[in-house]
């Protein structure tokens, strides 16, 4: 079959596949080191999801008030109800205050102090001296803070003249018979071909998985293409039923309305117009972090204090604060609530729900970017040739819960890791071995069969389905039960992916297909996703399990790795490794666990 | 007589229709460009009837709900669907604008949808954005300084230096504008178009960039620059509501500054 396509092979010292925040961030780093890089992208690069990034990023400049890297990374870990592992987070947030500088010195338009230095605003889970009160955190740009960033970034990339394939569809990795990657294999929409990237070192910045479920504030095209392909690979996910709802979605849209406005002064209320986070978190109220505001607001729907009709959402209530600090400050989602609530946020409250945000869970890898292929006998065994970075990573730095900021974050810190690891072990003088017959062919065949897919359920179909069984069985509560019938709903609807139908077959522009294979990869998240959750017997963080309401650190501190077989009917192997509960370097002593509460 | 003919393939003929549901309560037809390269025939416009009772807002909804349930062949750019990726940039009811931003609701009739104009097709409503994308590298749109930044701290800017990049930093490189530009149409190859003029102007006016001079000298130019006719379109039709007329505007003002 292979012949029928025609194949192009290219020999890289690196291939980043995906150009938002931390697949440019990494194709820079490994750029300026002199590896010869590609970055293949399945969107031009400014058009990443990073680019919707509203509030900030998250360092202690202290710029507004007193602030340390270490409240920060206590802030992080309670954050993230411990799952997170703590010689990761102490590496994210000492470089945090470095990684925005350098932001800035590459000329990102931050907003300004007084003073002419970097504006910080507070924000959910970022606190003073280990949660006394709100603390400002987050260095934003107006409220379009991805958006400066991720066009900063690509500017740097035009600078160093990085090498970019874009609209090319990343199909699956070449691996070694030895485990270890090998590259990559990526159809070219432009004119139908096929490439074969040959290279010494790939990395996954292929962002998150939002689109596995129906209601999201993620773009189309986070479709979990990294973790489809690493499943494939035969390598396990990490964590994968952490997803985090953000308190305010619009009602309906699901549009973002970024937490900053909350920071900014915004308050939520039910609809007797009680503000009931006072309730829920007496101490920060609405700046609690996200699982704790989304599971009030649910908990105050679910109790009949509903605001609507059949009181179905939340008001946001930013009319306070004025217009001229609304236009100034937040002059985005004010826009935005214009268009997709068709509220004027100067006068009125916003409708709002809580909504998938972002996973925690992905990729497993260590802190330097290393992807991992854990066994019981070496939980941090290293699959040689390969990293990820970003939201398709789980370093774990997030752990149960992300706090906001910190994606973006997250992003230029372990891209910036992956492109100085890379230049560590990348030797850009070693000869390239040469590819194989067959290398790739996992790919291609993939790419083949479903381009003549002659099934009888549309792509379309088959995803609403999945969409729906996540929403309804994955939400914000679950119980045994609810969890139970996901499983059993979900492996029906992903039994019927071999009876898909593509109706278009031609090669280029074929969006049909990039449908398609989109959805293979997002039914690996989604089965991944549904039986981490239900075998998870606890709560924590954004996983709330009504029937086990109490975290368990005696038997769940641990993270999950979900192994998917794709090939028959996305059954899920479950295996756990252990959380690193200790720090990078002396200079900061391990956090214990304790309860959160806010 | 001068006769004009036009190539055989830039015909656009009159192509499939597909009615609305039967029981349709608010039946609306939309109008699309199709053109398939694989096929190797004429451009066409197919219809397509829908209800829009059981169809999201924006003309982006529309456009989904054809490819979910109508015909999966249908193509298109899109990804946010909320303003800020710039993916979805397409010309509706006669206006570039982003789908995802434009409600049904605000055109009356049938609702007309073709590519960005003026550039080449890849596939139905997919254009070939590889040209602006180019002259956009061309003008090196990176902040340019010698001065040393400080070694642990930001560069600072003052809060009026820093409101001289509002309108200009907001910008998600859709080119709607350069794409709506008659002199645009004309002279892509040389003239360097809205778009990319008002990324030129937002280094310009960057209290940190030090590189003004040479920026300048580059774009002071017959093509590149004066192009530009104030023929105000681009403005007219920026879906973020930004003003890249006035930016230009302002650049030409500071070359004349700096001859006098």
């Amino acid at each position: 079959m292979t012949e029928s396509y025609k194949i192009i092979d290219h020999n890289y010292d690196v291939v980043v596949m995906g150009a938002g925040g931390a697949g440019l961030r990494a194709t820079l780093g490994t750029v300026e080191a002199g590896l010869k890089t590609a970055c293949i992208t399945k969107v031009f690069p400014t058009r990443s999801h990073t680019v919707a990034a509203q509030g900030g990023i998250g360092a202690s400049l202290g710029n507004m008030s007193e602030d340390h890297w270490q409240w920060h990374m206590y802030d992080t870990v309670k954050g993230s109800d411990w799952l997170g592992d703590q010689d990761a987070i102490e590496y994210m947030c000492r470089n945090a205050v470095p990684a925005v500088h350098e932001l800035e010195h590459y000329g990102m338009p931050f907003s300004r102090t007084a003073e002419g230095k970097i504006y910080q605003r507070p924000f959910g889970g970022h606190t003073r001296d280990h949660g006394k009160a709100p603390v400002e955190r987050a260095c934003a740009a107006a409220d379009r803070t991805g958006h400066a960033m991720l066009h900063t970034l690509y500017q740097q990339c035009l600078k160093h003249k990085a090498e970019f394939f874009i609209e090319y569809i990343a199909l699956d990795l070449i691996m070694d018979e030895d485990g270890s990657c090998r590259g990559l294999v990526a159809w070219n929409l432009d004119d139908g071909t096929i490439h074969r990237f040959n290279a010494k070192m790939t990395v996954l910045a292929s962002g998150g998985y939002g689109r596995a479920f129906f209601s999201c504030t993620s773009a189309h095209t986070c479709t979990g293409d990294g973790h489809g392909m690493v499943a494939r690979a035969g390598l396990g996910l990490q964590d994968m039923e952490f997803v985090q709802f953000h308190p305010t979605g619009i009602y309906g849209s699901g549009c973002l309305i970024t937490e900053g406005a909350r920071g900014e002064g915004g308050y939520l209320t039910n609809s007797e117009g009680e503000r009931f986070m006072e309730r829920y978190a007496p101490t920060v109220k609405d700046l609690a972090s996200r699982d704790v505001v989304s599971r009030g607001m649910a908990q105050e729907i679910r109790d009949g204090r509903g605001v609507g009709e059949h009181g179905e959402y939340i008001h946001l209530h930013l009319e306070h604060l004025g217009s001229e600090v609304l236009w100034e400050r937040l002059p985005g989602i004010t826009e935005t609530a214009k268009i997709f609530a068709g509220v004027d946020a100067t006068r009125e409250p916003i409708p709002v729900l809580p909504t998938v945000h972002y996973n925690m869970g992905g990729i497993p890898t260590n802190y330097k970017g290393e992807v991992l292929n854990p066994t019981a006998d070496d939980p941090n065994r290293v699959v040689p040739g390969l990293m990820a970075a970003g939201e398709a990573a789980c370093v774990s730095v997030h752990g149960a819960n992300r706090l906001g900021t910190n994606s973006l974050l997250d992003l230029v810190v372990f891209g910036r890791a992956c492109g100085l690891h890379a230049a560590e072990v990348v030797d850009p003088k070693s000869s390239f071995k040469e590819l194989k017959a067959s290398d790739g062919e996992i790919g291609i065949a993939r790419f083949d069969r479903l381009r003549w897919a002659k099934g009888s359920r549309p792509t379309a179909d088959i995803r609403l389905e999945m969409q729906r069984v996540m929403q309804g069985n994955c939400g914000v509560f679950r119980t045994a039960e609810i969890l139970g019938e996901g499983v059993e709903k979900l492996s029906k609807t992903a039994a019927t992916l071999p009876d898909v139908a593509v109706s278009d077959r031609s090669l280029i522009w074929n969006s049909d297909l990039v449908e398609t294979l989109e959805l293979e990869n997002l039914m690996v998240c989604a089965a991944s996703t549904m039986n981490s959750a239900e075998a998870r017997h606890e709560s924590r963080g954004a996983h709330a399990h009504e029937d086990y309401p109490k975290r368990d650190d005696e038997v769940w501190m641990k993270h999950t790795i979900a192994t998917v077989a794709w090939d028959k009917g996305y059954g899920v192997d479950l295996t756990y490794r252990p959380v690193n509960t200790f720090t990078l370097t002396d200079e900061v002593e391990y956090i214990e666990p304790k309860e959160r509460v806010y | 007589m001068v006769e004009f003919n036009l190539p055989a393939n830039s015909v656009v003929k009159e192509g499939k229709s597909f009615s609305a549901p039967a029981g349709a309560k608010t039946p609306r037809k939309f109008r699309i460009y199709r053109y398939d390269p694989d096929s190797g025939e004429n451009p066409r416009t197919d219809t397509y009837e829908l209800d829009l009772d059981a169809c999201g807002p924006m003309v982006l909804d529309a456009l989904i709900k054809i490819k979910n349930e109508v015909d999966a062949t249908l193509t298109f750019r899109r990804s946010c669907r909320e303003g800020i990726c710039g993916s979805c940039a397409m010309n509706i009811d006669g206006r570039n604008t982003l789908a995802c931003l434009k409600p049904i609701e605000d055109i009356d009739g049938e609702v007309k949808i073709y590519p960005l104009p003026h550039m080449p097709v890849v596939k139905d409503l997919v254009p070939d954005l590889s040209q602006p994308y180019a002259q956009l590298a061309s003008i090196e749109p990176w902040l340019k300084a010698d001065s040393p930044a400080p070694p642990d701290g930001e560069r600072l800017q003052s809060r009026e230096e820093r409101a001289k990049l509002d309108g200009l930093w907001e910008c998600i490189l859709c080119f709607s504008c350069s794409t709506a530009c008659p002199s645009y149409w004309w002279n892509s190859d040389r003239y360097l178009g809205p778009a990319v003029l008002l990324q030129a102007y937002r280094w310009l006016a960057d209290s940190r960039d030090e590189y003004t001079g040479e920026r300048l000298d580059m774009l002071e130019d017959p093509f590149r620059l004066y192009r530009c006719h104030t023929i105000m379109n681009c403005t007219n039709t920026c879906p973020k509501g930004l003003n890249p007329a006035l930016a230009i505007t302002e650049i030409k003002k500071m070359i004349v500054e700096r001859n006098i």
